[in-house]
């Protein structure tokens, strides 16, 4: 309920939103000043505009709670999105949810209220700009915190989008700073600036501190030091400047080819290890027990709704449930494998074109069986913390966190495979039974059962690939499909049989692609690798590492 | 053969006639009117268009429980083409020959729309299409309640260029005809405002592509001169969610560069992580977030005849709604469901629409809505942070692009063409 006097101020508090510009000066004295008795009414209704006002009175009312550091907690609350209207009070609630509805607290003193249902509450919306805002104004109130991260975070949103305003903040912060790193990141800011200094010593000393910076943001100053307005004039008019400046960019931009390269391989590596995660179990059930299985890309699908089971069973141990999805997809895909070979494939050796078509089958059966227990739509697989964002090497390579876990992924589960293949009994008997099948049932192993044995490992890698597959694409009753002419591909390319030829053909197919993609576009890059390898198949029809002997020959 | 046909259309009319006369008394075949239902329920498209099945359904049964139609009730038929486009029109002749349907609502790609066109025309029926496309088209047989080009891309790039002052752009899509054309009106578009070639940047994706990897750092670099870039995307279905992981991923924020994209609803936002794509834009006509008493009940009609309080209603559904109403409409007005009636009498028909105004069906079979453009919040909802002030005409052949700027579409006397050139005054009778 609103009483006269606060309707009365929030007039007051208008007129002041007014000379607001004016005001913004002061607002870094004011940010030093305590809590004035004055202040304290803006702020109530600040938090009433903020409330109920439209998105620009919000923004004003952001600006006026962040000239009081003890309106830090309910900004970040607003930040984070579990700041909410409780309409039936009409106040703002710090709400958190929980089974049935909310459990609200007051968001500055942290005081428990009521409990309420879903209804009750309406959540405070952002847009970009006020989120913007937004950050710039807890960033500055964090400046003066006492935990150091949190400080560079601040210096780092206040760079990011920098006025005036931040420059003569960060530069008086800079005299009691005492962390290095902190320093470090405000002097380039402020070195950023010097660029556009009117004192010529003070632009050449900035360039020259900076060329070895691998900035965007002292390419942009660079380059804005060398273009010409729409007259042919230089923007910058000093020659010694402008030549200083053009050496710097030059070797900035080798330095920046560098790194597109290194970003091209490493892009190419893990579109690879994408590939060889689908085509290593292929590799197995296609390479060494040459059974054509159309159905492989449901084996990695089911894999990958194993991850989103999950995730289900313990949403709120997401990274946990990844972990565990490894082998309970192994397992599922396992289980799965071993009773369509011994239900199916079993009856149908050394008749592939029977097998290809009864596979197919099976993968249009395995997928109609997902659309009827989970919907035909697609479901939601989150991402971990630790999974997402990237490794920010510098301002020109960063390597994304999914794609880089992946690629250790699938080493790891290569060098598994590999391992179980030459030190195992049964990578013994697989082996044996890949090489002479007569020959190994005379040595009295029992080929039937290594035969479900081995179609089970296959199976189960290809649903542990569905586990890397669900943290980077759909999880959907189509997932198989995109992948299984890809792992084909790979393993002909590779050479059947060979788990080597499978690795390096996939490795190699990655990267083909991923230098191709920027000149010829993902669809043409696609296409030309396609009929690149048409060719090499042409000219090598048992692929890059060809098995020797006289039992591949055959 | 045409003898056939009035013959015909005149049996028909005079069922219609007698069935009205008679009120409910005669009890055979002809008591209820039919309507087809043409929407994929399996195959990649089923995702998106068994929605709309049902929300047809919804909308016949309401109508029923209001009286049905002329005295007569609505009868939905059904049929699955199976997001074959071939099969969509093999399905539509099934429906109007065999079943005798009075009127069908469906199809979602233009390619389903474009393979239906052929048989509609032929067989004289009328189709709903209610999802937004490229435009270029516009047939005597053919409603479309989805929004055209300038009615979602271009005030979409309007919004970006004058209130987030974007001067770069990457204009994103897969490779068909849709993302096609409509990037090839925004490239001429932003060209006309002054927009240097070197500041836009085109992009075309297969379907379903997964490995965004090279594409965002691409447009991050392109992104990263100073200039406050933008990208527009034309990406369609499923290759969206790995894209927007991609995008966050990379550091990429809404603030920095954000996306509008014009195929990313309510629904689909449904079944993904919600994170990495807050505060990115989608341009649509209709928003489950909009705060009117009408969207209010419409909502809470949808959810309980899904019997799933946690669905959602979007764009594509809202289309369907209003073009269905205008049907009724249209035959209520003419007194029968007789095609060339229908197609009269439905120009110029008004119904509200659930944001709050009034949606009219224009002479060139296009309808005039609100554009609005939201910010996509964390639970998978819209804040609309920009809209029209009043309704925008659809406009089915582009005015800027320099082949389709004289020709209009007007099925009023005296044009009735479809492909009619003001500079020639000819009608081309190509109507797609």
């Amino acid at each position: 309920m609103m009483t006269t006097t606060s309707t009365q101020a929030g007039i007051r508090a208008g007129g002041v939103f007014k000379r607001l510009p004016k005001l913004a000066g002061c607002l870094l004295a004011m940010i030093f000043l305590a809590a004035q008795p004055a202040l304290a009414q803006d702020a109530g209704s600040a938090l009433e505009q903020l409330r109920t006002g439209s998105m620009a009175e919000r923004e004003q009312a952001i600006e006026t709670l962040g000239s009081d550091s003890n309106n830090l907690k309910l900004l970040q609350t607003l930040q984070d999105g579990k700041l909410f209207d409780f309409k039936a009070e009409g106040k703002l609630v710090f709400a958190q949810e929980n089974a049935t509805g909310y459990q609200l607290s007051d968001p500055l003193s942290g005081a428990v209220l009521a409990e309420v249902e879903r209804g009750a509450v309406g959540k405070i919306s952002l847009n970009n700009k006020l989120r913007g805002v937004l950050r710039k104004t807890i960033a500055q109130l964090q400046l003066n915190d006492t935990d150091p991260v949190l400080r560079l975070i601040a210096v780092q949103a206040l760079a990011n989008d920098i006025d005036d305003k931040a420059v003569i903040l960060l530069r008086d912060h800079l005299a009691s700073e005492t962390d290095a790193e902190i320093k470090t990141a405000i002097n380039k800011m402020l070195l950023l600036q010097d660029i556009n200094s009117p004192e010529k010593d003070q632009r050449i000393a900035a360039i020259a501190a900076l060329k070895d910076l691998d900035s965007q943001d002292v390419v942009n100053k660079l380059q804005a030091l060398i273009e010409k307005d729409g007259d042919g004039n230089f923007l910058e008019a000093d020659s010694d400047v402008r030549n200083l400046a053009e050496a710097a960019l030059i070797k900035i931009r080798d330095r920046m080819q560098a790194y597109a390269a290194l970003e091209t391989v490493f892009f190419g590596l893990s579109l690879g290890a994408v590939l060889v995660l689908s085509a290593i179990g292929l590799a197995i059930t296609f390479g060494v027990m040459g059974v054509i299985n159309m159905a492989h890309g449901e084996l990695m699908m089911l894999g990958a709704y194993t991850t989103y089971v999950m995730q289900q069973i313990m949403p709120n141990y997401l990274g946990t449930a990844l972990i565990l999805s490894i082998p309970m997809a192994f397992l599922v895909a396992a289980l799965v494998g071993i009773a369509i070979e011994r239900g199916i494939i079993r009856f149908l050796y050394g008749r592939p074109l029977e097998t290809l078509l009864a596979t197919f089958g099976v993968s249009l059966f395995l997928q109609q069986a997902v659309r009827s227990i989970f919907s035909p739509l697609n479901r939601s697989v989150s991402t971990p913390e630790w999974m997402s964002g990237s490794w920010q090497i510098n301002d020109f390579l960063s390597l994304t966190w999914n794609r880089f876990y992946i690629l250790i992924f699938c080493l790891l589960v290569f060098t598994a495979l590999l391992q179980i293949l030459k030190r195992t009994k049964l990578g013994l008997e697989v082996r044996a039974v890949a090489q002479n099948r007569g020959m190994a049932r005379a040595m009295g192993i029992p080929t039937a059962r290594v035969d479900a044995m081995t179609f089970g490992l296959g199976s189960g890698i290809a649903g542990v690939a569905g586990v890397a597959l669900s943290q980077i694409t759909n999880v959907g009753p189509n997932l198989g499909q995109a992948y299984i002419v890809d792992s084909f591909m790979v393993v002909v390319f590779g050479g059947v049989g060979n788990l080597f030829g499978t690795l390096v053909a996939g490795f190699s197919l990655g990267i083909a692609n991923k230098v191709l993609e920027p000149y010829a576009g993902a669809v043409l890059a696609k296409i030309l690798v396609l009929v690149f390898i048409i060719l090499f198949i042409q000219k090598k029809p048992r692929g890059l590492f060809p098995q020797k002997g006289r039992a591949a020959e055959s | 053969m045409k003898l056939l046909r009035n013959t015909f259309r005149k049996l028909a009319l005079g069922a219609a006639l007698s069935s009205l006369l008679l009120g409910g008394q005669a009890a055979n075949a002809e008591d209820t009117i039919k309507v087809g239902v043409l929407h994929s329920l399996s195959g990649t498209m089923a995702i998106s268009e068994t929605t709309l099945k049902d929300t047809m359904l919804m909308l016949i049964d309401e109508q029923n429980k209001k009286g049905g139609l002329l005295g007569k009730k609505l009868e939905a038929v059904v049929v699955d083409p199976a997001s074959n486009w071939p099969l969509f029109a093999e399905k539509a002749r099934e429906l109007i020959t065999k079943d005798k349907v009075a009127s069908i609502f469906g199809c979602w790609t233009s390619v389903s729309r474009k393979s239906v066109l052929p048989v509609i025309e032929e067989l004289n029926s009328i189709l709903f299409y209610p999802v937004q496309y490229e435009g270029e088209e516009s047939s005597k047989n053919v409603f479309y309640t989805g929004a055209a080009p300038n009615q979602q891309a271009i005030p979409a790039v309007d919004y970006l260029m004058n209130d987030l002052k974007v001067q770069r752009w990457v204009l994103a899509g897969t490779d068909y005809v849709y993302p096609r054309t409509t990037n090839k009106i925004l490239e001429a578009y932003l060209k006309s405002k002054g927009v240097k070639p070197a500041d836009i940047m085109i992009n075309y994706t297969p379907f379903g592509h997964s490995d965004w990897q090279s594409i965002v750092a691409d447009i991050k670099k392109f992104g990263s001169t100073g200039k406050k870039t933008a990208v527009v995307s034309t990406i369609n279905g499923d290759a969206n969610i790995p894209f927007y992981k991609e995008l966050g991923n990379q550091g990429i924020s809404a603030e920095k560069i954000p996306v509008i994209a014009f195929s990313v609803g309510e629904e689909e936002l449904s079944g993904m992580d919600t994170k990495p794509l807050v505060g990115h834009l989608a341009a649509w006509n209709y928003f489950m977030s909009v705060d009117t008493t009408k969207n209010a009940a419409f909502i809470q009609q949808w959810k309980d005849y899904i019997k799933n309080p946690k669905r959602v209603t979007n764009d594509p559904m809202e289309a369907h709604y209003i073009g269905f109403n205008m049907w009724v409409k249209a035959v209520e007005k003419a007194g029968t469901t007789d095609p060339d009636a229908v197609q009269k009498a439905i120009i110029g028909v008004e119904y509200p629409n659930l944001t709050g105004g009034m949606s009219k069906m224009l002479p060139n079979h296009h309808i005039s809505k609100p554009v609005l453009i939201g910010e996509i919040q964390d639970d998978g909802q819209f804040v609309t942070v920009w809209q029209t002030n009043k309704l925008v005409d659809g406009d089915a052949w582009s005015d800027f692009l320099p082949d389709s700027k004289p020709i209009i579409a007007d099925w009023t006397a005296p044009i009735s063409c479809g492909n009619y050139n003001t500079k020639t005054k000819k009608c081309s009778g190509q109507n797609y």
